[in-house]
């Protein structure tokens, strides 16, 4: 289980009051202080302008921390696989339809029909990219983060390959927010390869762990990691933050986690 | 470049007959299961597959928040041919954390959402209190509950990238057994009917009147499906029975091209039938039989044709069992891979039913009627929305 591990070679975040990995640095090492703030998304870059005209919220979130992360490692995004995961994707979306079948007129739009899948992201970051690599899109719900990471580590691992993985959630408008509260967007991404380079941040090594998960001692980043899927990344990413080794846990499933165990490189 | 699997146990739930007996039957008499469309409240002049008893399902007291029409069809899936007594043996074999759970779907329970929004609050828009997103809305609700139902508690995702999801489920699978993760995989897929897929492909204008013909000259769109398919994946033992079937390899790309048409000359679906025969080494000569995507819309089968002619020129028979099962969108990999495992254990290389002048475009050898013939290798075909691939290579162990 141990020798399942890869290097960080790139981030890309994206959140409420996180705007990208670089300029959240300080936040997440506790020298700044958290400055509440919606979410602000990037314009999709790399898409025709029919197809940009046509991406929701979670497909620029999730091309906007995609690409973060591929420009930081200094890689070619269209030769990675990618591992997409989330637990909701396109909520407004989802909401339209569900509106339009439940009113007289059923004619939903086709453009929304195709968003409607939960590898939409996936299918636009390959347009963007020009990625014919592998994608997978997963979901787990209050886990995806962790099954996404979990799914990346093993690919690196197992097929010697890089890997880029997005995991993001955004809120779904209401009556469906009700039942699941999203308050914001929230993307992160990273590249992972199999072997140390120059580029290189941080080596991590993942196990299954019976250990609860890590809080954020941050009492304004604790809310977002519990309500946010995808920000069940966060003490990932403050132990990143912090450049020191150390070990925290991820929720996964049952209540057990994921142990991360991350080591800065030089 | 990878292991093998031995799929040691499968089976599956379609409108042609549920359990692998049934199946094997519908599939002998290339008898079809398509009608025309009475589900829910639905007026579109299509047909469809969809599997009879599922309303009739009842989920366990203490699981009753799944309780959705995509969940019933998934525990009518599970007790088909002994398949959760044999997770059950496994899971006392190797240890309930050892065994994983990987399902492909596309709308999960989103019918639950359909129904609720037409109960909401006339004053406030509520949805009705008895709407349980996390159990029948949420695309992982399928692979939670069928964990839950076979008290496993091992890794667990749901794949959900469109009509390639139960397919890549095996890929998932591989890589966690390979990383020694687990020693045992459930993987299938689960997608059931819903007014989304139904109104979406139609206004796509995606539907086709009657039953679909795939590869026809004259073949005018898709009929939805629905379908459970699971398989039980372990290692490959040292002895196997000859009719044993085995994951031989799994291959994966994306078209970067379109969210919801192929590229047209079918390169990345080359791509992703290349790499399946990369991972099980082998060359495509020794493929015996091709199940192809085969949606029946003009675009997606012009593309396939292409594909196929160019990695296998036309000397491999092959053809889409949609004809019969409809299109399972999420279901169909998982399903088709297992039509694929019942066709290689009773010899014979199953029709593309419905279909009765193959379009002379496209240059492949399609299968009109059922075809005697030891099977040893096949190949079968998903390709979805967002332009994702994905191609399994599955073998008899002799």
């Amino acid at each position: 289980m141990s020798s399942l591990a890869a290097y960080i070679e790139g981030i890309g975040l994206l959140g409420p009051g996180l705007d990208g990995w670089t300029g959240s640095v300080a936040l997440l090492e506790g020298r700044a202080a958290y400055v509440a703030q919606t979410t602000v998304l990037p314009a999709p870059e790399g898409l025709p302008p029919a197809e940009r005209r046509r991406t929701g919220r979670v497909v620029k979130l999730a091309l906007g921390v995609g690409l973060q992360a591929t420009s930081r490692a200094g890689i070619d995004p269209a030769s990675l696989p990618a591992v997409f995961s989330s637990s909701g994707g396109d909520g407004h979306n989802c909401h339209e339809i569900c509106q339009t079948l439940s009113s007289g007129d059923r004619q939903i739009s086709p453009t929304r029909f195709h968003n409607s899948v939960h590898n939409a992201a996936a299918g636009y970051w390959s347009i963007a990219t020009g990625a014919k690599t592998a994608a997978n899109a997963l979901c787990a719900f209050d886990a995806s983060f962790a099954a996404g990471l979990l799914e990346a580590v093993t690919q690196v691992t197992v097929d010697g390959t890089r890997v880029l993985l997005v995991s993001y959630d955004a809120q779904y408008p209401p009556p469906l927010h009700e039942k699941r509260p999203i308050p914001d967007a929230f993307g992160v991404a990273f590249v992972l390869a199999p072997s140390a380079s120059g580029t290189a941040l941080a080596r991590l090594a993942v196990a299954f762990s019976d250990l609860p998960a890590t809080r954020m001692s941050n009492p304004a980043l604790e809310p977002l990691r519990a309500s946010i899927p995808a920000a069940r990344s966060l003490p990932l990413l403050q132990q990143l933050a912090l450049r020191s080794p150390g070990t925290v846990n991820i929720e996964y499933l049952d209540g057990r986690s994921l142990a991360v165990e991350l080591a800065p490189c030089a | 470049m990878s292991i093998e699997l031995l799929i040691r146990k499968f089976t599956a739930v379609s409108c042609i007959g549920q359990g692998v007996r049934a199946t094997l039957e519908a599939l002998r008499r290339q008898r079809g299961g398509l009608a025309p469309c009475a589900f829910e409240t639905a007026e579109i002049d299509t047909c469809i597959g969809e599997v009879a008893g599922i309303d009739a399902e009842q989920l366990p007291a203490a699981l009753r928040t799944f309780d959705c029409r995509n969940n019933r069809l998934a525990q009518l899936g599970l007790r088909q041919d002994g398949f959760a007594e044999a997770v059950a043996q496994s899971a006392g074999r190797w240890g309930s954390r050892r065994v994983g759970v990987f399902l492909g779907t596309s709308t999960s329970g989103i019918l639950q959402t359909e129904l609720a929004y037409r109960r909401r609050d006339p004053v406030s828009g509520a949805l009705p209190a008895d709407f349980a997103y996390a159990g029948t809305h949420n695309s992982f609700s399928v692979a939670d509950f069928v964990r839950q139902r076979l008290r496993l508690e091992g890794p667990a995702a749901v794949v959900c990238s469109a009509c390639s999801s139960s397919a890549k489920v095996f890929a998932s699978a591989r890589r966690m057994i390979e990383a020694d993760l687990i020693d045992a995989a459930v993987v299938g897929g689960v997608d059931s009917l819903c007014l989304t897929t139904l109104y979406g492909f139609h206004a796509l204008q995606l539907t086709s009147h009657g039953p679909c013909r795939p590869f026809d000259l004259a073949r005018d769109g898709i009929s939805i499906g629905e379908a459970a398919s699971f398989a039980l994946l372990e290692r490959v033992p040292d002895s196997l029975d000859a009719e044993a079937v085995r994951l031989l390899g799994v291959g994966e790309s994306s078209d970067a091209y379109h969210m919801s048409a192929p590229q047209p000359e079918g390169l990345g679906a080359q791509a992703a039938m290349r790499a399946a025969l990369r991972a099980a080494r082998l060359e495509p000569g020794e493929i015996d039989y091709i199940n192809l995507h085969g949606t029946g819309t003009m675009s997606n089968d012009s593309a396939e044709s292409r594909a196929v002619a160019a990695l296998f020129g036309s000397a491999v028979p092959a053809s889409s069992t949609k004809g019969a099962t409809g299109h399972a969108l999420g279901a169909a990999g998982a399903l088709e891979a297992m039509i694929c495992a019942v066709a290689m254990q009773n010899d014979f290389l199953p029709a593309g039913i419905n279909t009765t002048r193959v379009d002379p475009s496209m240059g492949i050898e399609y299968l009109l009627e059922n075809r005697p013939g030891r099977i040893r290798r096949v190949l079968s075909n998903s390709f979805g929305f967002g332009g994702t691939n994905c191609s399994l290579v599955l073998g008899r162990a002799d």
